[in-house]
């Protein structure tokens, strides 16, 4: 340790001299005018570790301050717009680790201690506790006492803070200085923040500071009761007593810090472990090249730390570290790979390492025999004894040694390849087990060990055993998996609930796991859970601490599956008991064990109902003791409200009465959620309810009256909520009466009160009762001064509120009022807001339609429109366009006058350099075309016709769709007859493009010509057609199915324009081809182009077709005729007697595929007939399906099963009966199965008509099987 | 039952028909299968009208009467069950 301890000073020491010079060297080049005087003292130099003060994610951290008590998923709060990376690794997606995705907030699961089994007062009986064993009351003394201790250290800590101060100022007094210092120990108000915001910065800074040359005052303290996520430094109480990673020696043994590994507290009956670093033998050398990633600090174990730490007092020159780090002094503290423990929990950085070591040993071992031989020549050498006295070295320390390490910087090299090697191949487990990651050693380790199993007591088999199970399920392949949860399931009460939640949970807890393991970590303890049933009381507090971090997990299934568990486990263990586990975590000191704890027993109440809980909740709302546990009673009612939505209105009353206390406590953050919780419970409950709320109407007026900030923010969203539940008269009175303070924080710079505000107006204007009158002239004047600013565009969230906000106004006003307010600002110069600006304007004109908007309005609007439209850069979303749209439909024919402008700007767009302006200027032709037509503008449209046929020649795809798409929508609107160009013209350019494979190219054309041949067909010549046939078989390919289907029908439609005999020789023709697709396509086009044209003009083709001997055209044949007569339906009974002799046939093929076709066309041709008199040619077929009954191959036994479910519907069950009753009962059990199996969906489908069918059965001796009712005469 | 069988919708199939009680299998024995035809028999004398009504005229009871007798005798409609043979 001394030696230790002396090297690193001597190191650093060195390293400041190094640095000094270096620094000296640059001072030089170091121009101060233009970076200005740096001053290095400002610098934070130290940083700390382990306080929660700084989140790493500063959009996190600016939402969670302000958010810190308004619960939304953080899925939502977070879901800004991030350009890049999800992109990446597209395709293949690795398997995540759910660390990586967590928050620092999130992370502080890992904190949480697994507390021990506690007693189950149900199996007890009548019989004192064990005095050993954990009661209700022992967990409650000992939080009491937690609370305690950090009370004392609190007070403690104050105390001191105070001396210092005192001494501070009385120092200060005699220098006679500033109040500088005062301004430094304020409590930071985190909602006034930007009001001294350079006072708090300097404080904060000083803060940060301070700890580096304060005196260890002792304690681990964090003290502040509630940290929530992204508190600020300078808001935890005094930062002396943070401990510091820098604080302490970085010792080899101090891989179980609690700041860098979390879960060392997590296994307390685990191996200390300390002692089994102490054991390993310490090496010199190996500079630890682990690599560099871009990893959080917090992650890395001390060992890459040691290196890379700049040390204290030096300047933090990061270039110059490296050259300087590996001196082998400091090095000394690394732990070697070898020897990192594998019974501790690891760091991500210790697996780096071991997976290293494992590497490089496979590259460094001994050559074997063959292998020296195969390398040498077999002559000349001799193969020397080993000296008798000679025993090879076999410890690990000296094989390490003996390994080549850099002792300078380690320069990356070259591998050498080798191919003989298998890399990454683990090694087998034994018996059959699965791959162990090298993280699982420490659950799985004992599985490696080759103890003879009889050996060991029964107690440690069943341990074996399960740890074999869980590692199947966790690393095993799917059926391995599957086979082991059923084990685990059947055994699970012989196993115990003991042995098995030992096992899983520390799994859960481990840092490395990952999604997918945990979710089937999950689906073990879901299983289990199930069958221990009340066996597992003593281990609920356990499972929840686990399960309940599920339940804020941004993943939307892990918390539904959160939930799933905690409400089987209240089912399981029983209310009594879900309540005494959670209850001493309701005061929790910790604010994230807290939030936990009130959600998972929202859940606890959804799955045992609310009145259960009622009385407790009660109970805890009104604790004495502490606020935390109002607080967290107040936020388990507003969890409920959220999870369970309407289903709280019977018991709201009862809700709101035990919270209303809340709203006048004397906790600040107590009132805030009271609020929250109300607006949650409204929220819920609208729109009735309002009756329950009437206890807290009034203080909560009085709250937005006398709060400010935060508080009255809540306060203002319970109101919103509230008002829409309330009667007309008194919505508007309420709404009047908030609407003053609505007003006045209109105006107040803080975003989430803007929200709240803007979310509120909503609200209260969409109620009914609310006045337009009172709108206009009291709302929107203040409302539009301070909400429509260009600022508001540029959040996304603002931008969404305020345009909802704003469409809801609209609703009630009108839409000349909003639209004469804002229409100015479609020319306003930034794009953004004209954006919004322009969405507003289309929700609104949308919704009510444009009658209210007067001819001067009319203009600017066009006028605006048109400005907005052309100064676009970019419209991903199509805002513009839509808008553009919007108004022109809504506007009708009054837009006439504007038509040519417009139309101008159109064309002239469309030859623009950029594709997007041309594909958006065809765009918008395909949505005014409709109002083109009702203006009587058919010349223009005409000529605009003319003009996008000429930009046929497109070459970008996508352009090219939306102007094959306007013209779609011009031919729509004007017919054939008047299109220009004439469709004679137009049709030959489209042939072409028919065989551009771009989808939506693809689709619009098909589409358009699809259009021509139904409406127009006679203006183009039968050759055009024909030469169209070919190039739409073609698109039968295509991947999307609407083109498919358009494909398809156009063939109908050119059919029916050249007559059927051309397009079915195609098309027959076309069943040769091989791809599967193509011939199905193929089929579906010859029977849709039979049910165009009539099926006599296309059958004696077809059925001459099943001639040809080829297997696909004939199957294609048939599949064909299902189609056909599955379209044509009842038609079918003119042409039944003509297909029989080739269903004849084909039913008794050879192949199975013919046989398969030709049942499901008779089952289509059977329901098609049902009732139209074809019994005689249906017997005649049933009679050839029915032996394939024993066909075994699911299509093929299908198909055969529908076939005679059909002739059930067109024959009558009492036939298909008969057939069945020869085999009910025949010897063969095969026979029988399947026989029984027609009876059985015979019996579901006709159950009644049986009745009549059923044989008569002869009596035997005692009973009577005979139905005499049925021969009842009269 | 084949592997194949397991995924398609046979199992499905067979899934649904194990839950109407009057379906059968391949082990069902005279005795049950025909229990359950007498038991559908009368359910379905009770559930149309008419056919009651012609019973009653035959047997000269009264509709009520006749309902009342078929339901009574949808309890052990054949008796009690043979002994089995085979064991």
């Amino acid at each position: 340790m001394e030696d230790d301890q002396n090297n690193i000073a001597k190191t650093q020491e060195e390293r400041r001299r190094m640095e000094q010079q270096l620094a000296a060297l640059n001072s030089v080049a170091y121009d101060t005018d233009l970076y200005g005087d740096t001053n290095r003292e400002a610098y934070v130099s130290s940083i700390p570790a382990t306080d929660d003060d700084e989140n790493l994610d500063a959009v996190e951290n600016d939402i969670a301050r302000k958010m810190a008590s308004y619960t939304a998923p953080k899925s939502l709060l977070k879901d800004a717009p991030r350009g890049g990376d999800a992109d990446e690794d597209v395709g293949f997606n690795r398997p995540k680790k759910i660390i990586d995705r967590e928050d620092e907030y999130r992370r502080r699961r890992l904190q949480r201690v697994f507390s021990p089994e506690r007693i189950d007062p149900f199996a007890m009986g009548e019989k004192t506790p064990d005095p050993s064993m954990r009661t209700y009351a022992d967990v409650m003394k000992e939080e009491s006492l937690r609370r305690e201790k950090e009370e004392t250290l609190k007070l403690i800590a104050q105390k001191k803070k105070e001396e210092e101060e005192a001494a501070k100022a009385g120092k200060v007094d005699s220098g006679g200085a500033a109040v500088a210092p005062v301004a430094t120990q304020k409590r930071r108000n985190r909602w006034d923040q930007s009001q001294d915001d350079g006072v708090e910065a300097a404080a904060a800074k000083k803060a940060k500071t301070s700890d580096w040359d304060l005196p260890d005052s002792g304690g681990p303290g964090r003290w502040d009761a509630t940290p929530t996520p992204g508190r600020v430094a300078a808001d935890a109480t005094p930062s002396l007593a943070r401990r510091n990673r820098w604080d302490e020696t970085p010792t080899p043994g101090r891989v179980a810090d609690s700041d860098a590994t979390p879960a060392g507290a997590v296994t307390p009956g685990a191996t200390p472990a300390g002692m089994t670093w102490d054991a390993t033998p310490k090496l010199a050398g190996l500079a630890t090249p682990t690599p560099k990633k871009q990893r959080s600090r917090w992650d890395e174990t001390p060992a890459t730390m040691g290196s890379a730490t700049p040390m204290a007092g030096a300047t933090p020159a990061a270039a110059y570290t490296p050259g300087v780090t590996p001196v082998g002094g400091v090095e000394l503290a690394t732990p070697t790979p070898g020897a990192i423990n594998l019974r501790g929990p690891m760091t991500p950085e210790q697996y780096n390492l071991l997976r290293w070591e494992k590497d490089i040993e496979e590259r460094n071992r001994p050559l074997t025999d063959e292998e020296l031989d195969a390398m040498f020549p077999q002559e000349g050498y001799k193969i020397l004894e080993p000296p008798p006295t000679y025993v090879p070295i076999r410890t690990p320390a000296r094989k390490l040694l003996a390994t080549p390490t850099p002792m300078g910087t380690p320069l990356y090299s070259i591998p050498e390849e080798n191919r003989g090697q298998q890399f990454d191949v683990p090694k087998e487990a034994p018996g059959g087990l699965p791959f162990m990651k090298p993280e699982d050693y420490q659950y799985f380790g004992a599985l490696l060990n080759e103890e003879d199993e009889e050996e060991l007591s029964p107690e440690e088999q069943k341990e074996r055993k399960i740890m074999k199970l869980l590692l199947k399920v966790k690393n095993g392949t799917p059926p391995q998996r599957k086979t082991a949860l059923r084990q685990l399931t059947d055994k699970a009460r012989e196993f115990g609930a003991g042995p098995l939640f030992n096992r899983i949970l520390p799994l859960l807890m481990q840092p490395t796991l990952e999604d997918q393991e945990r979710h089937l970590l999950v689906k073990v303890i879901d299983r289990v859970l199930y069958k221990l049933d009340e066996l597992v009381r003593p281990y609920v507090h356990k499972i929840l601490v686990v399960i309940e971090p599920l339940l804020i997990d941004e993943d939307y299934y892990a918390r539904v599956e959160g939930r799933e568990i905690i409400s089987n486990l209240s089912k399981a263990a029983g209310l009594a008991t879900m309540i005494a586990a959670m209850r001493p975590d309701i005061d929790n000191i910790d604010e994230y064990v807290r939030n936990t704890t009130a959600r998972a027993f929202s859940v606890v109440a959804s799955a045992l109902g609310i009145p259960a809980l009622l009385p407790f909740l009660k109970a805890v709302c009104q604790s004495k003791k502490s606020w935390q546990a109002r607080h967290t009673g107040i936020k388990i009612v507003q969890q409920i409200a959220i999870l369970i939505g309407c289903a709280v209105l019977p018991h709201l009353r009862s809700l709101v009465e035990i919270i209303e206390h809340g709203l006048n406590d004397e906790n600040q953050k107590v009132r805030t959620i009271t609020a929250l919780s109300l607006a949650a419970l409204a929220e819920a409950a609208a729109p009735y309810g309002i009756e329950s709320f009437d206890s807290v109407l009034k203080p909560l007026w009085k709250g937005i009256r006398s709060h400010r900030g935060k508080v009255l923010a809540a306060f203002l969203k319970a109101i919103g909520f509230i008002i829409p539940l309330m009667d007309a008269i008194y919505a508007s009175y309420y709404t009047k009466e908030v609407m003053v303070i609505l007003i006045r924080e209109f105006q107040s710079p803080d975003e989430e009160m803007k929200k709240i505000v803007l979310k509120v107006v909503k609200q209260c204007v969409s109620t009914e009762g609310v006045e337009s009158d009172y709108i206009r002239n009291d709302i929107l004047p203040e409302f539009f001064r301070n909400f429509w600013v260009r600022r508001m565009a540029l959040d996304r969230r603002n931008y969404k509120q305020l345009v909802e906000t704003t469409v809801e106004m609209a609703n009630k006003v009108g839409v000349a009022d909003i639209v004469g307010r804002i229409v100015e600002d479609l020319k306003d110069e930034s794009e953004p807001y004209r954006r919004m600006v322009m969405e507003t304007i289309e929700k609104v004109v949308a919704n009510l339609g444009a009658s209210d908007i007067d001819s001067r309005l009319e203009e600017l609007l066009i006028d605006g429109i048109l400005y907005a439209f052309q100064e676009q850069t970019s419209d991903d979303a199509n805002v513009m366009l839509n808008g553009f749209g919007a108004v022109v439909n809504s506007l009708g024919q009054r837009v006439k006058p504007y038509l040519p402008q417009i139309c101008g700007t159109i064309k002239w767009r469309l030859n623009n350099k950029s594709a997007k302006v041309r594909q958006q200027a065809a765009d918008l032709i395909s949505r005014i075309a409709v109002v083109m037509k009702q203006c009587q503008e058919e010349q223009l449209m005409g000529h605009l016709g003319v003009v996008l046929y000429e930009y046929l020649g497109e070459e970008y795809p996508e352009v090219l769709g939306s102007i094959l798409g306007a013209l779609k929508a011009i031919v729509n609107v004007i017919g054939m007859t008047k299109m220009t160009p004439p469709i004679k013209d137009l049709l030959p350019r489209l042939t072409p493009i028919l065989k551009n494979r771009h989808e939506k190219v693809q689709e619009n054309c098909i589409d358009l010509v699809g259009r021509i041949a139904d409406r127009g067909a006679e203006f183009v010549p039968a050759r055009e057609w024909m030469r169209i046939c070919f190039e739409l078989l073609e698109m039968l390919k295509a991947h999307k199915k609407g083109i498919r289907r358009a494909t398809v029908n156009t063939f109908g439609y050119i059919a029916k324009a050249i007559g059927p005999q051309d397009v079915l020789a195609t098309l027959l023709n076309n069943l040769k081809v091989q791809e599967r697709q193509n011939r199905v396509c193929t089929t579906v086009a010859i029977a849709i182009v039979a049910e165009t044209c009539s099926p006599f003009t296309v059958l004696p083709a077809l059925m001459n077709e099943y001639r040809v001997p080829e297997l696909n055209v004939q199957n294609g044949v048939l599949k064909s005729l299902s189609f056909l007569f599955e379209y044509i339906g009842e038609m079918g009974k003119d042409y039944i007697y003509a297909v029989t002799p080739l269903l004849e046939d084909a039913l008794m093929d050879r192949d199975l595929v013919h046989r398969q076709t030709a049942a499901s066309a008779v089952k289509h041709m059977a329901l098609g007939v049902a009732g139209l008199g074809c019994e005689d040619a249906l017997v005649h077929l049933l009679n050839y399906v029915w032996p394939n009954i024993f066909e075994t191959s699911p299509h093929v036994i299908n198909a055969v099963m529908e076939a005679i479910e059909g002739m059930r519907v067109a024959l009558g069950a009492a036939i298909v009966l008969n057939y069945c009753l020869q085999g009910l009962f025949h010897p063969a059990r095969k026979v029988r199965e399947v026989y029984w199996k027609i009876y059985n969906s015979l019996y579901i489908g006709a159950q009644d008509a049986l009745v009549a069918a059923y044989p008569s059965l002869e009596d035997e001796h005692n009973n009577v099987y005979s139905r005499p009712e049925l021969l009842m005469f009269v | 039952m084949q592997a194949s069988d397991r995924f398609n919708i046979n199992s499905q199939l067979e899934h649904l028909q194990a839950k109407y009680v009057g379906t059968g299998h391949a082990d069902l024995n005279r005795f049950e299968w025909a229990v359950n035809i007498q038991r559908d028999s009368y359910a379905s004398y009770v559930g149309h009208y008419p056919i009651l009504a012609y019973f009653a005229i035959a047997e000269n009871e009264s509709i009520g009467r006749e309902r009342y007798n078929f339901m009574q005798k949808m309890l052990l409609p054949c008796g009690l069950p043979p002994e089995r043979e085979d064991d």
